[in-house]
């Protein structure tokens, strides 16, 4: 999509707006009285409105007006605010997404709908619905006034508001629309133009009066002012006889700007328009400052690098040069790859602020009081990651509202709140980001969860388990434990759905809960995926990259260990006994082991694996590269890299190595 | 075999296309597809991918896997020879445009296919799978099979999902 296309700018923006405009009736929707909030949502939908209508969405612009007119009512104090009215707004708006990211085609039923439950929370105020009753007997007037003063035209005089030209106005663009309606006569009116030295130059005091010829609606003319018609002056009547209008020189004193009206052209990709894409990132301009300081660099680093290729400068002093040149790049292209990864971050803000819709929607259908409760949201995550991780969060918040939270009554009983708390934050940890979904409510409750499980075929009744391994059931496919399926929740697809996207994006999924007080889960997502730092290592002839965040140590598998450990491969390290797999065997290189072979251990979700390598080679910076559909079904590698020789290796998956590890331990200790 | 594998031949009856030797078999690909001719790149095995896409390489940064045909057609696997090439032919995979380089014993032209020489490949006398192959094309110096890639790939998939790690 170019950057050019004013369509996908505008829906950019107005998204933007109506996310604004969510949050600020969320927090209407708490403090009713405020006044700041209700100023805020008007200028929202009067913004929208405006540029809708600048843009070629009709039907947008003529929506939004209503629900303006709503609030507008609000906002003098002619109506109070109600928790209805603010939910029929939060229902417009859905509807309004719609309209900015469709053609509004076959959305006319549903729109009506909001409309007139709009007027039914107006109700309180029968006047609301009169004034729209005659605003409709207005129009409807206009148009057979309109009709009869087809191909004659109109008179108009109108008047900009004195800070219009402060607020982006253009009077002469104005004029140039109804010059495109059709023939129009311009004259100035300099009435109320003040002495020179009361004359502030930036306020518009003119006032123009213009006759226009031609079969022209009244709408059309209104459409030209859409953006000031709340503040202006404005007087229209339609033209009596088709007397001679005197020409008048001043006519021409207003410059002639040919001004080209994108509306046509706009309306006629609007209906091309797919729609939005929100492929673009905001970035702050200091962050794209440092990023071209650092390309500046670079450039005078290779003219320096190829000065030197050049100059024939052999021996001790051409080495000593070109070392140089090669640490200055090494550190440029470290500090730009950080910058770049800056520039993908983005504040989890963004996400978190959807779901106090989700949550206020959810309290509404269950019937609980719910109270989300939001932290770190400054924290920032590549954007990819955002993106990805909105549904799985939907999915867990969802579930902590459905079944995790009990009703009132129940809570009130146990002594707690009667309001619900879920808790939603978010904080750096390392190279990774935890993000923990928490509710106060009854917890998980493990007997259901195993009679579930055993139901289902997933253990064997009786099956021993650690509470970890138990917990971890609820990921499997086909698991739910709700007794009742409630359109929320309890499909029993959705948290291995949760738990596959979160290991998609290399992450982990932590489960803790506490019987009564309530459960927490939190997700672990890398930073980035793009890169990481990862420890390369050697088996037979191949080369691995383990990520460093799973490596907990390295330590030495002497031969003697070797040999004794063949039956069990399990290695005591301090006080816990930890399984290994020899990566020789599980890959099948055919080779011969190293004599001093290295076990790394690493660890995810709380269970640790040692990975026996014949060498270790070091750290390495991994950009990672994901590979064909050929070889994604593999399992225990998620990607594969590019080292610096030019050569390839995979990327281990360090939870499907562990997962296998653990299996392969279990099973052993079935046979043993 | 699906409508859309079939060889699309211009109006004129002729189809543009690479041939190149693959063991004993000459086959034939779509000039369309190919992307580039490369020599020997260094590959690094995938333990646990199918036999058919062993291995891959760093293709300009990207990284592509090797298809080695001659386990899809039963051939005998020799070592590489100076003639030895990797054909880069881009394909839809699984609703993605994927990069996938051939490893072929020798590259010959780029040849116009006469639709009047073709031939449905017959029921008996392959030692291959009769759906590999999407034709036969006789020439004067021998005949041409025009594979089915696609589907190749599709049953190695499927094929990969039950090897697995060796245990």
């Amino acid at each position: 999509m170019s950057g050019d296309d004013p369509i996908a700018a505008f829906r950019v923006e107005a998204g933007d707006l109506l996310e604004g405009l969510e949050q600020a009736l969320l927090d209407l929707s708490h403090q009713l009285d405020n006044r700041g909030l209700i100023d805020a949502v008007f200028r929202g939908l009067h913004t929208l409105k405006g540029s809708g209508a600048m843009f070629g969405f009709d039907a947008l612009a003529t929506f939004t007006h209503h629900c303006e007119s709503a609030f507008d009512r609000v906002r003098k104090g002619l109506t109070p605010a109600t928790p209805e009215l603010v939910s029929v707004i939060l229902s417009a708006m859905d509807h309004m997404r719609a309209l900015v990211e469709g053609d509004g085609a076959g959305l006319e039923a549903t729109g009506d709908a909001i409309l007139e439950r709009l007027h039914a929370a107006m109700g309180d105020a029968p006047v609301a619905a009169a004034t729209v009753a005659v605003a409709v007997v207005a129009a409807a007037d206009g148009a057979v006034v309109a009709d009869s003063a087809k191909a004659q035209g109109w008179k108009l005089f109108f008047r900009l508001p004195p800070g219009a030209m402060a607020n982006g106005t253009n009077p002469l663009i104005l004029l140039d629309e109804l010059r495109d309606l059709g023939e129009a006569q311009v004259v100035a009116v300099l009435d109320d133009l003040p002495n020179l030295p009361d004359l502030v130059p930036t306020d518009c005091m003119i006032g123009w009066q213009v006759e226009l010829r031609g079969d022209i609606s009244r709408e059309d003319i209104e459409d030209v002012f859409i953006f000031v018609m709340d503040d202006m002056e404005l007087r229209l009547e339609p033209l009596e006889c088709t007397e001679e209008a005197p020409v008048i020189a001043q006519t021409q004193a207003v410059p002639d700007q040919p001004v080209t009206v994108a509306t046509n052209d706009a309306a006629a990709t609007a209906k091309n328009a797919t729609p939005r894409n929100s492929e673009s990132v905001r970035v702050p301009a200091e962050r794209l400052d440092i990023l071209m300081d650092r390309v500046g660099e670079l450039v005078i680093v290779q003219s320096r690098l190829s000065q030197l290729a050049n100059s024939g400068v052999e021996g001790a002093a051409g080495e000593l040069a070109l070392r140089s040149i090669s640490e200055e790049i090494e550190r440029l292209a470290s500090e730009l790859r950080d910058t770049m990864m800056v520039l993908r971050m983005v504040p989890v803000a963004s996400l978190f602020n959807r779901f106090r819709r989700l949550v206020h929607d959810l309290s509404r259908e269950t019937g609980k009081t719910i109270e989300l409760v939001t932290e770190g949201e400054s924290t920032e995550v590549d954007k990819t990651v955002t993106e990805q991780l909105a549904d799985p969060i939907v999915h867990l918040i969802r579930n902590s509202c459905d079944h995790g939270l009990e009703t009132a009554e129940e809570r009130l009983q146990v002594g707690k709140p009667a309001a619900g708390q879920v808790k939603l934050s978010a904080q750096h940890a390392g190279g990774e980001v935890l993000i923990t979904i928490s509710d106060d409510g009854r917890g998980i409750d493990r007997t259901r969860v195993r009679a579930k499980a055993e139901a289902n075929g997933l253990i064997q009744p009786g099956q021993v388990m650690t509470d970890y391994e138990l917990l971890q059931l609820i990921f499997h496919p086909g698991f739910s434990t709700a007794a009742q399926i409630t359109n929320l929740s309890g499909r029993g697809v959705g948290m291995d759905v949760v738990k596959r996207t979160i290991e998609g994006l290399r992450g982990s999924i932590d489960v803790a809960s506490e019987q009564g007080k309530g459960s927490t889960i939190t997700l672990r997502i890398p930073l980035t995926l793009a890169i990481i730092e990862g420890l390369l290592v050697r088996v037979g002839d191949g080369r691995y990259v383990i990520p460093l965040a799973a490596v907990e140590e390295c330590i030495e598998l002497p031969v003697s260990e070797d040999l004794r450990m063949r039956g069990r491969s399990m290695i005591q390290l301090r006080d816990a006994l930890v399984p290994f797999l020899r990566l020789r065997e599980v890959f099948n290189t055919g080779t011969e082991p190293d004599q001093f072979q290295k076990i790394v251990v690493i660890s995810t979700g709380g269970e640790r694996v040692g990975l026996v390598v014949d060498q270790i080679i070091g750290s390495h910076q991994t950009v990672i590269k994901s590979m064909s559909s050929l070889h994604r079904e593999i399992g225990s590698f998620s990607g594969a890299t590019i080292l610096g020789d030019g050569g390839v290796a995979l990327i281990l998956d360090v939870m499907h190595l562990v997962a296998f590890g653990q299996q392969r331990e279990a099973r052993l200790r079935a046979v043993g | 075999m699906a409508e859309s594998n079939k060889p699309q031949w211009n109006e004129d009856g002729q189809l543009e296309v690479l041939t190149f030797d693959v063991g004993e078999e000459r086959l034939a690909v779509e000039a369309v597809m190919i992307r580039e001719i490369l020599d020997l790149l260094p590959e690094t095995k995938v333990p646990g991918a199918p036999d058919l896409v062993g291995s891959i390489v760093n293709f300009r940064g990207k990284i592509i896997p090797i298809a080695d045909l001659r386990v899809a057609f039963g051939m005998a696997i020799e070592p590489s020879t100076p003639d030895s090439r990797i054909v880069v032919i881009e394909t839809e995979l699984d609703g993605e445009q994927t990069h996938i380089g051939l490893r072929t014993d020798k590259v010959h032209e780029v040849a116009l296919l006469n639709q009047r020489d073709a031939a449905d490949t017959p029921a008996v006398g392959l030692r291959w799978r009769r759906d590999y192959a999407r034709g036969l094309v006789r020439r004067p110096d021998g005949v041409i099979v025009l594979p089915d890639l696609p589907q190749i790939f599709q049953s190695a998939q499927r094929g990969g999902d039950r090897m697995g790690l060796a245990y």
